[in-house]
């Protein structure tokens, strides 16, 4: 009883507090903020208040099977829910501002949705809350299985989930109001990023701890990286966002840095942030997931060894390459284009250890549409991180910088690495979780990889070419020695690519829907699809022969 | 299986396992694939070649300048200067011929319109648009309706001097009084005047409140837009009867045209652009479809005073 009046009061005061904050607000989207943070707190009184049990509730309402027991999996199942949802979410207010920068009417004339306010909102949904749901879900399924230890303080773990929710939740609804560091992928105000770093360094708790009680004498490859990813975001993110408020009481903040300085801590972070977020978090998904789908062995041990350390040495050294031709000093950009083409290598590493686990079950290719998306999702891998060196280039950033080709080279890194790899650790999640036989359909699976695949081609192509357009009109010169176009002539040239690139973001946004309809079937537990079987035609050996021209006479 | 003392073989590729296994991943103990290793170290040793030839490492109060002797500043500065020798002679030729002879030298005149453009598409789209097509507020180039005159000299007088720059002596300047805001005409009788002006417009029937309005006209708007509502090329004053509207011909905006007066702003050019520029931009307007011949008086009035602002204006 004690407790229960604890718990309850606990979060009441927390209610109190917010509200009274929200009063003294000196600004009408701290208000807000507060206003949520003060029905979360309120919510959660009344949950602790009652007897019902609402959780037991809510599980069975998504028809999760009861705790097992060995592995703490609820909290995998809810980031399972979540990293759908926000997929969805992300993707569509991406192919909004698509069309938005298509048909600038659907503006709509008012600052709320701008895009200016949706654009943070759509990087955001998509690297940190499909991406970051992603990496929390399986970074807990992972670390259990091949620690073979139980989660350390699973509560602790539901409040790394449940909080970064909340984190999110302030996050986008902060864009939305306006309030923003300007700080790009780091936009979030001060109190949203102190709650974070709260969430972050529990996040690491749970992680690490589990890492320590392991029962295997090693540690598996894939919980190298996650740490790298959980660690090198801890520093980054609180280094980035050192900054002193206006008021407590207020939601702005100024940067505790300021010029060139502010800009190169701000690309430092911003490029680990692709480095460690997208990069080692999502090939530490990719060491888990990829084995086990194709049931084979890795590749190479050495590889993994020679290429993580590789990997984790460079990368941090790469950001200067963000301001090419600015005011950052010749030497700073030197080093940041040299250590980029350095990465080249340590970033290939681990296209080839997933791709050449596939040794020995390429045939899966054919049959498995979860190995197809992991193929096509290592190939991306492999192309970005080939244009990533080629584009720090100084010769070739002249031209591509500020040029849709970024936005081009970003988005094959993030629909076809990132997007392509998380689906397919969710296809793998999703009948295990729920103890299903298998997933409700693998045909639409093999729809959600044809949508996509088609859908990303579209996009990058249109970029390539959008950008390398748009660089080569900027900077021609007529023989007379005078430019010859004007920047608006630029814009209206682009049209034609920016519809395109909408179109294959309403196929990628399509293949997705598929998937959420696939995964929540399996969850209902729904019997299977009624659907031919993947299989394609058996192996014929009689016809697996060298062509008679070839063989010596 | 790690504790095997004799590694196993994978039999689909014959490679030894590493003897590592969790959640039933095993790791082959594969070498690093040896073109992977020797282009990593290519790209190592291109980076230290790099960072010897090109500024890279930071000392104590400076950096390494590299052997090479290459830096940005001054790569633009060499891309700069070889773009401003190549065009130096024609801007020399553009700037020492005054703008009505320049219409005597057509390959000179053919320079100057397409440095124009150029120089258009930088410094004057912001206001009159890609096409000079104007908005609201900004008049259009290309028809041959002029505020202030539309041959080669007065254009070019114009973008010198701009029109009312408040610190600029030569500035164009004329101010039409605020009617309303000012209480020289009561509510109603602007009212009349904007019929009155929507009649002269061709856009409405004369009805009384017209022919008070031409009274209100004749006593307070034809001493600089003349009797008929012709408008004055010197006063800069509008010509209200072409149908072509600087900030349009509705009654509601003519009414806040009468009632406020609007006095836009165009800035100067003489403190940012060269001679050799204002004068090609003034040929690219001319060009673009209402230019007219020079009247003799007019360009001898003109080529004094320009000359005498801009003579060392850039260059």
């Amino acid at each position: 009883m004690d407790k229960l009046v604890m718990r309850t009061g606990g979060w009441f005061a927390l209610a109190l507090v917010a509200f009274a904050a929200m009063l003294a607000a000196r600004d009408g989207g701290f208000a807000v903020h507060m206003g949520i943070v003060c029905a979360v707190a309120l919510g959660l009184a009344v949950f602790a208040m009652r007897s019902a049990d609402y959780g037991a509730y809510a599980r069975g309402l998504v028809k999760m099977p009861a705790d097992q027991g060995r592995y703490y999996d609820d909290v995998i199942r809810w980031g399972v829910i979540a990293t759908v949802f926000w997929g969805l979410a992300g993707f569509l207010a991406g192919l909004f501002i698509a069309l938005q920068l298509a048909f600038p009417a659907l503006n709509l004339g008012i600052e709320y949705t701008s895009f200016g306010r949706l654009r943070p909102l759509h990087t955001s949904a998509v690297i940190f809350a499909f991406g970051g749901n992603a990496l929390i879900a399986t970074s807990f399924y992972v670390v259990q299985r091949t620690c073979r230890a139980r989660l350390f303080m699973p509560k602790l773990a539901d409040f790394v989930f449940w909080g970064y929710q909340l984190f999110i939740i302030l996050a986008a609804t902060g864009y939305l109001m306006g309030i923003t560091e300007g700080r790009e992928y780091a936009e979030p105000e001060w109190y949203v990023d102190l709650w974070l770093t709260i969430v972050w360094v529990s996040y690491l708790v749970v992680f690490g701890g589990t890492i320590i009680k392991r029962s295997e004498p090693h540690i598996y490859v894939a919980n190298w990286f996650y740490l790298a990813f959980i660690l090198t975001i801890a520093m980054l993110h609180i280094v980035n966002n050192l900054s002193m408020p206006v008021s407590l009481l207020g939601s702005k903040s100024y940067s505790a840095f300021s010029g060139v300085q502010d800009a190169l801590t701000q690309w430092w972070y911003g490029h680990n942030a692709v480095g460690f977020f997208l990069t080692a978090g999502f090939l530490a998904m990719m060491y888990y997931f990829v084995p086990k789908q194709a049931e084979r062995p890795v590749y190479s041990y050495r590889l993994s060894i020679i290429h993580f350390w590789s990997l984790i040495f460079l990368y941090i050294w790469a950001g200067p390459h963000h301001l090419h031709y600015t005011a950052l000093p010749d030497w700073a950009q030197t080093l940041g284009m040299v250590f980029s083409v350095m990465l080249w290598m340590p970033s290939w590493g681990g296209m080839i250890n997933g791709l050449m686990t596939l040794n020995g079950a390429w045939d899966k290719i054919r049959t498995d549409p979860i190995i197809r998306m992991m193929v096509m999702a290592l190939a991306f891998y492999g192309m970005s991180t080939f244009e990533g060196p080629m584009m720090s280039v100084k010769a070739v950033n002249s031209l591509s910088h500020y040029t849709d080709w970024t936005i081009g080279h970003v988005h094959s890194g993030a629909l076809g690495w990132n997007g392509m790899i998380t689906f397919a650790a969710l296809y793998y999640l999703a009948p295990r979780l729920w103890k299903r036989e298998r997933l409700y359909s693998l045909r639409l699976v093999n729809w959600h990889f044809w949508l996509a695949t088609l859908g990303i081609v579209l996009y990058a192509a249109s970029m390539w070419v959008a950008g390398i357009m748009q660089g080569l009109m900027w900077r021609e010169y007529g023989s007379d020695g005078y430019l010859v176009y004007a920047f608006s002539e630029v814009v209206s040239a682009m049209l034609p690519m920016y519809l395109i690139r909408a179109a294959g973001g309403l196929l990628y946004l399509s293949g997705a829907i598929i998937m959420a309809w696939n995964i929540g079937m399996t969850i209902a537990g729904a019997p299977l699809r009624q659907e031919k079987p993947m299989h394609d035609a058996d192996y014929d050996a009689a016809a697996d022969r060298p062509l008679p021209a070839a063989q010596p006479a | 299986m790690a504790d095997d003392k004799t590694p196993r073989i994978d039999a689909a590729t014959g490679t030894e396992f590493k003897g590592h296994e969790w959640d039933g991943i095993e790791e082959l103990d594969t070498p690093l694939p040896r073109w992977w290793l020797w282009t990593f170290y290519a790209t190592i040793i291109f980076a230290i070649g790099y960072t010897i030839a090109y500024p890279a490492w930071p000392m104590i109060d400076s950096a390494t300048r590299g052997v090479l002797g290459w830096s940005s500043r001054g790569a633009l500065a060499e891309e700069m200067a070889a773009r401003d020798a190549q065009i130096a002679p024609l801007r020399q030729a553009i700037a020492a011929t005054t703008i009505d002879k320049l219409t005597g030298q057509p390959q000179l005149m053919q320079a100057a319109v397409e440095g124009g453009r150029a120089a258009f598409k930088v410094h004057c789209v912001q206001c009159h648009g890609s096409g000079a097509a104007g908005s609201a507020g900004y008049p259009n180039l290309n028809d041959d309706d002029w505020l202030w005159g539309g041959d080669l000299a007065t254009i070019e007088k114009t973008i010198t001097d701009g029109i009312r720059n408040p610190d600029h002596a030569d500035t164009r300047m004329s101010m039409m009084p605020a009617f309303g805001r000012d209480q020289l005409l009561t509510g109603a009788q602007v009212d009349d005047v904007v019929a009155h002006v929507r009649v002269i417009s061709g856009q409405d029937k004369r009805t009384a409140a017209a022919q008070r309005g031409a009274r209100i006209f004749a006593d307070n708007c034809a001493v600089c837009h003349g009797p008929a509502g012709k408008g004055s090329r010197e006063l800069g004053a509008p010509n209200l009867t072409d149908g072509i509207w600087l900030y349009g011909g509705d009654a509601a905006t003519i009414r806040q045209s009468v009632w406020n007066s609007r006095q836009g702003v165009m800035p100067r050019w003489n403190d940012k652009l060269d001679q050799a520029t204002i004068r090609m931009l003034a040929a690219y307007v001319h060009r673009l479809g209402g230019g007219e011949a020079t009247p003799v008086e007019t360009a001898m009035a003109a080529d004094g005073t320009t000359n005498g602002t801009n003579g060392d204006a850039g260059q």
